[in-house]
């Protein structure tokens, strides 16, 4: 009787051994892979909106400060989604016949909201505040990228609770001693092209930053400005974002 | 299982157990003193049944089964698709508005005759949170429970939503034809009837007036179950002129109360806490301006028939039955020389004549601050033989003011009903318009309103609630809540608030000036109609400044009522009430009964809260019930016991009712509390507890002889919270106590008898490095603690409901309180205590009110047995508990030596496993939830946090200051939600780190301890002893025994 297994199978039957073994860690690689991929996280991708709303045009090629849409960002937990009033300001007067805008002329019209696609958001048990970060000088588009670069508006960065720790963990890496006026004079000097170093190259392009020794020290004095190097370690604790 | 599987409690049992003996210094209920069984399991287990209930018994197959499964898909939970979610900003932002910050209107709750201002927080235009208005005199920035609890009335599921004519959906315009018809035919005006509850809004008199005048033979009757009939009855006896007596407790040293209840239920009683409170803190340093140092108390003498706050709190405290009352201020006029006054009778057998003599004694040599309180409730004599004894003693003027009466035309109520009732019968009513109120369900039984009601043609309700009156009318109109229409209300001392709404009317709801408005064919807006009253009553060109200032203030300035002088006083006038005649068949009883308004639902307006329901009674502790109340010897001789059904047999009328045991009541009598056994009004109310109206008659409204008991067998479940979270104190104290003179005698009283720790608590096995101070302070600058004060605590529960609205803390039902299973952060513990002999004890024991919150221990025991780490120690000493994180093993509760942790058992929130107002699946409930805080899940721990929301907020604001330069937190810029609604300020939070910090302060009185310290918990939570102060020619043998205890 002619043998059944010739000896190819006996490597065959190894690496099915192997592969057996390591398919769970496979899969796990490859799942998590897959929910961090923006498929799973919809980070960079692009959401269709009511009306097509440039950040790029509106904040950078016209240099309209955020603050003007986003009029609580400084005082409130939310940074606020400009009424419709807002955009009517000017498109009463310009672009007034624009098809792009005719459901923001319905809304003011007829009184019923525009409904935008939410791009970020936190889950319900976190409890995240605007005003705190703008007032400690971290960058809108240290969380939200490269937003005056955005054409349509999208999702730039996707929240991790261990990406947020590192910051809360060393607040003297991303600090900054002028508050909001560091945070807004950003996208002045990007829009004249004035960048002035490479912390701010990368905070325009929404990259990810790492800080020179001399600029952490930097963060240390300004933690020491804000009486917050004793209660640095507030920072980490759970009731912190979660109450 | 089954609950009331459970052994009765065996009267018998608790008496031989006491036979011979002391029984313990401090207890909680009648079934700690008889040791049964069910009362052991909450004693040892916070949650003595543990799961049980909710699933399926199962065998061991299936339960690996679904083990394996569970572990093998247990990741699975976390696989989802980030859900789509929309902004939906404003089209128009209004100017006021930055979402994510609240916003705070004031206002003012009108409730029973009184009103109580209020600051009320909206939250991107919907209200979720009231607290007290500091600059209102009925408030002072406090509150009451019920006010707290109002707010949910507003955002009510079951609240009446349609006009119904003959239970049809119909319309306003209908109704107001229907109406105009009535009025049009001739004589129609003469037939209009009006029914209103005690009428204090100024617009709505005036309304109400020009109505009768259109109308010639309109009538107007004011009715309300719970009034102030003798209170003005007593003073026109008295001084020939109603008058509201208005009590100023700051200028008294010494109180008497005769049977009232002026720290819960009397109209101003938030305001007379407060000064009562103010009167009662000992300080030995001052801790603020508002609290110095003091070293004195007022004494409070208490002759009381029902359980009561007032009682609780006071020195010296007699239990006689309300009938009994008279005769006790007879005696006492006399002694003290009112002119004209003899004691008709001999002083009741309970009240001891040395006991009377000392009061006497006392009550002169405080001459000119002191005053004698009578009960609302109590004959127009004791009020009139009160003011008499109060002008002899100089407290009037000083210690009470009177002034005219605060409703704007005040009514007797019970005449002004049977007025009614009598024209209804004689035919001569063809239209009756109830506004507010519910009088089919709360008028006295012999009136027999529901079938006079019969006989008119034309009847409407105006009425929060599809209720009892709306079924028997035929014409159903829902009414605003105050939030929603504006109006106008006067205090217990005649100041006067607008009441400004927040909302916009949730249904096709109108206000009782709107439907008034369009019968005078003068149809506005709530708001046309009350600032068109003000305009005209004060026309000035500056009135929109004057308008714009009332309403942000919430007071009008200098609406106060002057107070007047009354002329002397007719004491010899005053002649015994004459004996109750008795009415109807029946053999009349050797009983005597009487009636209470509730101290959660009221007189039943509020019994479809879901918050009040589930508040425990201020001393009973029963949740979702009332029960009839009698002594425990009075319950011994008839052979009842707790939760036995009797039925209660009175002037012809049987009610079928459950008896509770109450300590401390007086015997031969049974107190029932109003506002039970609803048949209408929405799913809570329905079906709770026993409806007292059945019984209730007008010539006798609050108590009366001829009660007779019978046992019919059978038992009826009743819950109280006195069992569950009972902290097992192993033979220690749980409330620290000393008479005054002692505690300045010793002191360090509280320390005196501390046990001895062996090894020494700030020892550690593993030397310096995880002691205490190195563990917890040297972060940061602040380190959070709280300091409760068990002397001025007056047990009224608004920081209970408080600490429920601002945490979204879900209602859970009767069953599941049954099983320890009530979600309240935080309680108040009540211990009774210290009698000198067993009848004592059991008959008149005094009473402790201890809140309990999260102690925020900094050597927390709950923390090393999380296996998630899902409860861990903040930097500045918070114990958090982190939801997100927890898996529900109950393993720290199981070692919280507190009982204060809760678990979700079920899917409270969201209504599981019955549906109750209060839970957050229901979407008009949602809108009262607080956005600052999560709404917890199913199988998750969860405990008071300090409020961390409020920490966190002030936090920010701090940080964000001075153009972003930063500054720390002030003192008091936190206060919990406990805090802020205490009238009597007895709970104080704040940065024990700063050494001019009210807490900490606090914290270094002698007569600070921490409850269960000798556990090394190291709580942040601590408390402040309570003190009596006994008159020592009543009481010598009190001063001996606390020199024992303290020794």
């Amino acid at each position: 009787m002619a043998q059944v297994f010739s000896p190819i199978h006996n490597t065959l039957a190894r690496l099915s051994l192997l592969a057996a073994l390591a398919l769970p860690a496979v899969i796990i690689v490859a799942s998590s892979a897959v929910t961090r991929s923006p498929y799973g996280t919809n980070a960079k991708v692009v959401l269709d909106q009511p009306v097509p709303f440039s950040h790029e045009h509106h904040a950078t090629e016209l240099g309209i400060d955020c603050r003007y849409c986003h009029t609580s960002v400084e005082t409130s937990e939310t940074a606020g989604v400009p009424p419709t009033q807002t955009c009517m300001t000017c498109h009463s007067q310009i672009w007034t016949n624009s098809p792009l805008l005719e459901r923001v002329r319905q809304s003011y019209y007829t009184g019923v909201p525009l409904q935008w696609n939410k791009l970020n958001s936190v889950p319900d048990f976190v409890y995240f505040n605007h005003s705190i970060h703008i007032n400690r000088g971290i960058n809108c588009n240290v969380c939200h990228g490269p937003v005056q670069q955005m054409m349509i508006t999208y999702k730039g960065r996707y929240f991790y609770m261990a990406w947020c720790l590192k910051c809360h963990r060393e607040p003297e890496r991303n600090i900054q001693p002028d508050g909001a006026k560091a945070v807004f004079q950003l996208y002045q000097d990007y829009q004249r092209g004035d960048l002035k170093d490479a912390r701010e190259r990368a905070l325009a392009d929404g990259e990810e930053y790492d800080p020179t020794p001399a600029e952490v020290e930097k963060g240390r004095q300004t933690l020491e400005k804000y009486h917050m190097t004793a209660t640095k370690k507030q920072l980490t604790d759970c009731w912190t974002c979660h109450r | 299982m089954q609950n009331n599987e459970h052994k009765r409690l065996d009267l018998k049992e608790v008496r031989a157990k006491l036979e011979g003996k002391r029984g313990p210094q401090y207890w909680r209920c009648l079934e700690e003193l008889a040791e049964t069984e069910e009362f052991q399991e909450f004693l040892l287990d916070e949650f003595p049944q543990q799961a049980r209930g909710l699933m399926p018994e199962m065998d061991r197959r299936k339960f690996l089964m679904l083990s394996a499964a569970s572990l093998a898909l247990a990741g699975l939970s976390g696989c989802r698709f980030l859900p789509a979610r929309k902004i939906v900003p404003y089209v128009q932002r209004p100017d006021e508005i930055i979402p994510g910050k609240p916003l705070f209107y004031a206002s003012v709750h009108p409730f029973n005759g009184d009103a109580i201002g209020i600051i009320v927080t909206s939250h991107e235009g919907r209200p979720t949170k009231i607290e007290g208005n500091p600059d209102h005199p009925a408030s002072l920035g406090a509150t009451d429970a019920i006010t707290q609890a109002s707010i949910l009335n507003l955002y009510d599921p079951d609240r009446a939503q349609n006009v119904t004519n003959l239970g049809q959906i119909s319309t306003w315009d209908d109704f107001l034809k229907a109406a105009r018809d009535t009025l049009a035919r001739p004589g129609g005006g003469a037939g209009l009837r009006i029914l209103t509850g005690n009428v204090t809004s100024p617009t709505l008199a005036d309304q109400i007036a020009t109505l009768t005048g259109r109308y010639p033979g309109t009538k107007w009757h004011q009715y309300e179950p719970v009034n102030r009939d003798n209170v003005y009855a007593g003073t026109r006896l008295l001084f020939g002129a109603p008058l509201n007596p208005v009590y100023r407790f700051d200028r008294a040293n010494v109180i008497l109360s005769l049977d009232s209840n002026f720290l819960l239920s009397m109209p101003g009683h938030v305001r007379y806490a407060h000064d009562f409170g103010n009167a009662r803190r000992v300080r030995s340093k001052a801790v603020s301006t508002n609290q110095p140092a003091h070293n004195t108390m007022n004494r409070l003498y208490a002759i009381d028939s029902m359980p009561n706050i007032t009682g609780a709190m006071a020195d010296h405290r007699i239990p006689v039955r309300a009938s009994e009352v008279e005769a006790v201020a007879f005696a006492l006029a006399q002694q003290l020389g009112v002119a004209g006054v003899t004691a008709p009778g001999p002083l009741p057998a309970s009240v001891p004549p040395q006991w009377l003599s000392g009061l006497v004694q006392d009550l002169q040599a405080n001459r000119g601050a002191c005053v004698v309180v009578p009960g609302d409730h109590q004959s127009p004599a004791v009020h009139a033989l009160a003011h008499a004894m109060n002008a002899a003693l100089g407290a009037a003027g000083t210690t009470v003011v009177y002034t005219d009466p605060v409703e704007i035309s005040p009514a007797d109520n019970m005449a002004s009903l049977r007025d009614l009732v009598n024209d209804m019968q004689a035919g001569k009513v063809t239209m009756l318009l109830i506004i507010g109120g519910n009088p089919v369900y709360d008028a006295p039984v012999d009136l027999n309103f529901k079938d006079q009601l019969t006989k008119v043609p034309l009847t409407a309700h105006l009425g929060l609630f599809d209720d009892e009156t709306s079924a028997r009318c035929r014409w159903h109109l829902p009414e605003t809540h105050y939030l929603e229409a504006w109006s106008d209300a006067r205090a217990f001392d005649g100041t006067t608030s607008i009441v400004q709404p927040l909302i916009a009317p949730l249904y096709d709801n109108r206000s009782a000036h709107e439907v008034l408005s369009e019968l005078t064919d003068t149809p506005g807006t709530s708001l046309d109609i009350v600032q068109g009253y003000w305009r005209r009553t004060r026309p000035s060109p500056t009135f929109d400044a004057f308008w714009e200032k009332v309403v942000h203030d919430g007071l009008i300035p200098g609406t106060a009522l002057p107070a007047r002088t009354p002329a002397a006083g007719r004491a010899a006038a005053i002649t015994p009430s004459p004996p109750s005649p008795s009415i109807g068949g029946g053999a009349g009883g050797e009983y005597e009964i009487a009636f209470m308004p509730d101290p959660t639902i009221w007189d039943g307006r509020f019994a479809n809260n879901g918050w009040l329901q589930e508040l425990p009674k201020t001393l009973s502790r029963l949740v979702w019930d009332n029960a009839a109340f009698m002594s425990f010897a009075t319950a011994e001789a008839l052979h009842l016991t707790t939760e036995d059904m009797v039925a209660l047999n009175y002037r012809g009328q049987t009610l079928p009712v459950a008896v509770y045991a109450m300590p401390g009541h007086p015997d031969n009598a049974v107190t029932i509390s109003l506002g039970y056994g609803r048949e209408r009004g929405g799913r809570n109310a329905e079906e709770a507890g026993f409806n007292a109206y059945a019984l209730r008659t007008s010539d006798a409204p609050w108590f009366g002889p001829g009660l007779s008991i019978t046992k019919t067998g059978g038992r009826y479940f009743l819950v109280g919270s006195h069992m569950r979270n009972s902290i097992n104190m192993a033979g220690r104290d749980p409330v620290q106590h000393a008479t005054l003179q002692d505690f300045i005698k010793n002191p360090d009283f509280v320390r005196n008898d501390a046990e001895v720790h062996d090894p020494p608590l700030d020892e550690s096995f593993y030397g310096d490095a995880h002691t205490h101070e190195h563990k917890y302070e040297g972060f940061g600058t602040y380190a959070w603690g709280m300091s409760i004060d068990n002397n001025v605590c007056i047990g009224c529960n608004a920081c209970v409901v408080a600490c429920q609205a601002e945490n979204n803390i879900p209602v859970v039902g009767k069953d599941q309180v049954s099983r320890g299973r009530e979600m309240h952060w935080l309680r108040i513990d009540r211990y009774f205590g210290t009698g000198r002999s067993n009848t004592d004890y059991l008959a008149n024991p005094r009473t402790y009110f201890q809140p309990i919150p999260c102690m925020h221990c900094e050597l927390a025991p709950c923390e090393p047995v999380c296996p998630v780490a899902a409860t861990v120690h903040s930097a500045e000493g918070l114990n958090m508990m982190v939801y997100n994180r927890c898996v529900g093993t109950r393993y720290c509760s199981n070692n919280c030596p507190y009982k204060v942790r809760r678990f979700n058992f079920y899917k409270y929130a969201a209504g599981q496993p019955n549906r109750m107002p209060g839970n957050f699946d229901l979407p008009t409930i949602q809108l009262v939830a607080n956005p600052e805080v999560t709404i917890r899940g199913r199988g998750v721990m969860e405990k008071c946090s300090y409020c961390v929301q409020r920490i966190d907020m002030a936090r920010i604001e701090a940080k964000k200051a001075d153009d972003g330069a930063g500054r720390e937190i002030q003192d008091g810029e936190v206060l919990t939600a406990c805090q802020q609604a205490c009238p009597t300020n007895a709970i104080v939070f704040g940065n024990i780190k700063d050494a001019n910090s009210q807490v900490k302060k606090l914290k270094d009185e002698p007569q600070d301890y921490s409850l269960l310290g000798e556990l090394n918990t190291r709580p942040r939570t601590t408390y402040l002893a309570k003190f009596t102060n006994p008159n020592t020619a009543i009481d010598p043998a009190d001063s001996a025994e606390a020199e024992e205890v303290a020794s």
